[in-house]
């Protein structure tokens, strides 16, 4: 089973690498870029086959690991399906 | 003093560290393998500075989980004393040790030089050879200095005296409410990201950290 995992800043949280890349692409002339946020995909194969059992363990992977909570928001998407 | 200090793949300040508590004790620290899973019977853990495991996913965060951090949850529960510099403080937080998080620097940039900071708290094993308001030098070397926690939090280690150091006038990396170094509930945990250990001795430029490694040794012997 193949599932996604979105990891990205929480709301207010200072953000100096997407302020950057901001930056840039205004510097290549795209106009009307108003903000940008960077964050973090993982792919994720997974042995199991119920999706229900597969989305608490990437819970409890994304709580303990793979996202910081005090800084970090996270989705789950299994099989291209939002499971957050 | 018995005390050890913990060695990650990607530690870079552990023998600095060993040789400023050598020189304060007479005794040399253990010197222990991430990977061990017990830890003797202790006075005091440092947790290193560099940068474990190549700062992959989030500083500290491979650390944090390695299995010897299992045993220095444990002697922090019981109430021993952890010394936690830079990288150290980084998995210190991601432990849950203290509370919070260390980001970027709000530049950007990997910051390296010394820096003025103010000594807030003087009631811990390691603040003790300070004056309350002492402003100290000390170098900081960092990318993600920056130390982050919500209000609320922010408002409780101030109101429960539990900032340990600010900088003064001169924050390097953005860190709320000019933090440098923070003090757990029991104040027996110290997680900070100048390093003390690289101005302990006036053959380094500076001497301002070595009062910090003499109080570990007076309180904590």
């Amino acid at each position: 089973m193949q599932a996604r995992v979105f990891v990205t800043l929480k709301n207010g949280v200072l953000d100096p690498q997407g302020k950057a890349i901001e930056n840039a692409l205004r510097g290549l002339g795209h106009e009307g870029v108003e903000k940008v946020r960077q964050g973090k995909m993982f792919e994720i194969e997974l042995a199991d086959t119920d999706a229900d059992s597969a989305r608490e363990r990437l819970q409890v992977m994304c709580e303990r690991l793979l996202a910081n909570t005090v800084i970090e928001n996270y989705r789950i998407e299994i099989g291209g399906q939002d499971a957050s | 003093m018995k005390a050890a200090v913990i060695v990650f793949p990607g530690s870079n300040c552990d023998r600095d560290v060993a040789v400023a508590l050598h020189q304060a004790s007479g005794t040399a620290p253990a010197m222990i393998w991430h990977g061990d899973s017990t830890l003797p019977d202790l006075d005091l853990v440092v947790l290193p500075g560099g940068f474990s495991y190549g700062d992959y996913l989030r500083v500290g965060a491979i650390a944090a989980l390695s299995p010897i951090m299992q045993a220095v949850r444990r002697h922090a529960e019981r109430g021993g004393a952890v010394f936690a510099v830079c990288n150290g403080f980084q998995m210190a937080c991601e432990a849950g040790l203290l509370p919070g998080a260390l980001m970027s620097n709000a530049a950007g940039k990997y910051v390296c030089r010394h820096v003025a900071m103010r000594v807030e708290n003087t009631d811990s094993p390691f603040t003790g050879g300070y004056d309350a308001g002492q402003r100290i030098s000390i170098p900081v070397a960092h990318h993600d200095g920056n130390y982050f926690a919500d209000d609320a939090t922010l408002d409780r280690l101030e109101g429960e005296g539990l900032v340990a150091f600010r900088y003064d006038n001169d924050n390097p990396n953005g860190s709320c409410r000019d933090i440098a170094g923070i003090l757990s509930d029991n104040r027996r945990v110290l997680g900070m990201m100048p390093h003390p250990e690289r101005a302990a001795d006036a053959a380094l430029g500076g001497t301002d950290g070595a009062a910090m490694f003499t109080s570990m040794v007076e309180t904590l012997s």
